[in-house]
């Protein structure tokens, strides 16, 4: 009898056809709209992915990565010498113009970078060394900065596409800055791309301020948990710490309080689900309710209500299991033409695809019930009616 | 004329049905209606439309339950018997043949003639040989895998038939068989009826109110207003009674 199930819901290709269809639009909406949404956050705390430190140490009042609040040179020994703290080391970070050969200026993200421990520096290198950024006037770019800031920059010998290359320089307010490096990095949300220098060398291409250091970045000593020693670094200096994780959340929580963006993106994303929702469950009961005389007469010639569920719901998981699959392939492909184009952001944690793939069975199950409510109560006297 | 007990298939005793809600809208449908089907013979079950036919046949099988009255299927009372324990015994016992066939289209002929015997139990592959010997026996042996689509309403209620009789059950019952065909291919499918209610091991009962049939009823029972109100029983009272031409 299941094998017949199968059988009536692929026998007619039109209907199956509409209904596979109806369930890979879903499934694509649904992950998608949520895979662009992950990504447009994990854009919010990029400089947390980039720059990596188990503790961040920043101000009091301070709730995300985006945000300066400067704290003084002494608060990096003060973090260093709170019990469990294995290392310490300052980080500056500010927005920049770039001043590039032919005169035009870039958007920057500078990145200053402990000269000694290199804590926070890049973690993986595609062109040269990081070591080489202990010469002078140095700096390594990431692999976005190396196609944007030699946007407009006349063709080299062999290019298609212009590019910064090792060795080519610009100006940092009227310093000279030397490509040493070329670094791989996750997108921010700013669109500026990162470029990474010592930390005395960052302040002297920055415009002078009182107080210059952005973060302070630590580590626990082996063994210790993270965020027990980020509650002792936060009670002994006053200042705050947070560990990676909190930081995150802590970045992105700040951007849903104080901007519309994941809200009305999040809305979206909502809509997207419900859209999803509705349409697989339209399909699947549609489905049912033109085969609601078939099921009558089965009902009629003795198979049992149990069975007709059986029936039904292997239907639904079926065309469900296929219908997900299709869209997240389909979804893949978005994926990959996004990873290659960096655009639109596209971050797809497993619970995503995962959670609409409940959801997607879920619709299905939903839907079959709906209509094996209607065969449980469907009279198979009506098969004798004309 | 007392018949023996053994040789009754089913028998209804003054079922009562109503249809409706409130006293306002109640159709009150079967009116006491009495009758018996008995084994290796053909009932013609006849009366205007609206009278109450389908009803009554659609209590006797089990899928209807009637407000009062009794109802017994080869020696079991339907009132005693659970619902998914009545649905089993029809699957059992009762073939059906639909006025409008009731195939299902995205089925192979051969799957569908199956479907009786998957219902009890039967293996695919032995179901569907079986199938195809039944479809051989009413003719369509060579097409076993069409689909219903590609038949004539005749090759259908044909297919419809072979699937009524796949696992032999002991009754076949049959609600207008021949009302959605025309003269000649409901002359054919009556043919095979007959033949099928020779077998004495088995009892048919036909739903009409086709007249052209009523030649081959072994018993005609009159239905009017939710009451059976006269039965002919044996070939010639039923040639006198109905086939006679009037002048
Ligand atoms: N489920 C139902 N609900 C309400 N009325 C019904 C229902 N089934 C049948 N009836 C009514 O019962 C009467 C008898 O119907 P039916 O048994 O189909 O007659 P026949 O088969 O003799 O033409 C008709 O008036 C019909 O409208
Ligand atoms: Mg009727």
């Amino acid at each position: 009898m299941y094998r017949l199930a199968l059988r009536m819901l692929f026998g007619d290709h039109g209907k199956y056809l509409m209904l596979i269809c109806g369930l890979t639009f879903a499934s694509l909406l649904m992950i998608q709209q949520s895979g662009v949404f992950c990504g447009l956050m994990s854009w919010t705390f990029a400089s947390i992915e980039n720059m990596r430190a188990p503790i961040w140490v920043t101000d009091a009042k301070l709730d995300q990565v985006n945000d300066n609040k400067p704290l003084r040179d002494t608060d990096a020994l003060r973090v260093r010498s709170v019990d469990g703290v294995a290392w310490s080391a300052p980080l500056f970070q500010s927005n920049l113009q770039a001043r590039q050969i032919d005169g035009t200026f870039k958007q920057i993200q500078l990145v200053g970078i402990d000269a000694t421990t290199f804590a926070g520096a890049p973690t993986v290198m595609l062109e040269g060394n990081i070591e080489d950024l202990r010469l002078p006037n140095t700096v390594i770019v990431d692999d976005f900065g190396r196609d944007r800031l030699a946007e407009g920059l006349p063709l080299r010998d062999g290019e298609k596409k212009s590019r910064v290359r090792l060795g080519d320089i610009f100006e940092l307010n009227d310093h000279e800055a030397r490509v040493v490096g070329i670094c791989k990095s996750v997108r921010s949300f700013m669109g500026a791309p990162y470029v990474f220098t010592t930390y005395d060398r960052a302040l002297q291409y920055a415009p002078p301020q009182r107080k210059m250091m952005s973060f302070v970045l630590a580590a626990p000593v082996a063994g210790q948990d993270p965020a027990e020693v980020a509650r002792r670094i936060e009670r002994e200096t006053g200042l705050k710490a947070f560990t990676e994780p909190e930081f995150k959340k802590s970045t992105i929580w700040w951007y849903v309080k104080n901007t519309g963006i994941p809200v009305s993106f999040g809305t979206t994303v909502v809509l997207g689900i419900i859209v999803g929702m509705a349409i697989a469950g339209q399909t699947f009961y549609t489905f049912v309710l033109e085969n609601l005389k078939h099921l009558g007469a089965l009902k009629a010639m003795g198979t049992s209500n149990l069975k007709l569920c059986g029936m039904l719901m292997l239907q639904s998981l079926s065309v469900g299991v296929i219908g997900f699959g299709l869209g997240a392939l389909l979804t893949s492909g978005f994926a990959y033409v996004s990873m290659i184009k960096q655009q639109p952001p596209f971050y797809l944690p497993w619970q995503v695809p995962l959670g609409v793939f409940v959801i997607v069975l879920f619709i299905c199950m939903f839907a079959a019930l709906l209509g094996i409510i209607k065969v449980a109560r469907l009279d198979p006297a009506i098969v004798f009616r004309a | 004329m007392p018949e023996h007990f053994s040789n009754e298939a089913a028998s209804l005793a003054n079922i009562e049905k109503s249809f409706g809600g409130g006293p306002d809208s109640m159709v009150h449908v079967l009116k006491g209606s009495t009758l018996a089907a008995r084994m290796g013979e053909m009932l013609l079950l006849i009366g205007p439309s609206g009278c109450g036919k389908t009803t009554l046949l659609s209590i006797l099988c089990g899928t209807l339950k009637p407000d009062s009255g009794q109802v017994i299927l080869f020696g079991r009372r339907l009132q005693e018997m659970k619902d998914s324990e009545i649905t089993k015994y029809r699957g059992q016992n009762i073939g059906f043949v639909f006025q409008q066939f009731n195939l299902i289209p995205t089925l192979t002929l051969a799957e569908n003639v199956a479907v009786p015997l998957l219902i009890n139990g039967t293996s695919t592959r032995n179901a569907e040989r079986i199938a195809c010997e039944a479809l051989a026996r009413v003719g369509l042996g060579d097409r076993t895998r069409t689909k219903p689509g590609k038949l004539s309403g005749g090759q259908q209620q044909r297919v419809a038939i072979a699937r009524a009789l796949v696992h032999s059950p002991r009754l076949i019952v049959c609600d207008e068989p021949t009302s959605a065909l025309d003269k000649e291919t409901g002359a054919h499918i009556m043919d095979f009826l007959r033949e099928i209610a020779n077998d004495d091991q088995r009892a048919v009962i036909i739903v009409t109110h086709d007249p052209r049939i009523y030649k081959y009823a072994d018993r005609i029972a009159e239905m009017e207003d939710g009451r059976i109100l006269q039965e002919t029983t044996g070939r010639t009272a039923i040639a006198e009674k109905y086939l006679s031409v009037p002048h």
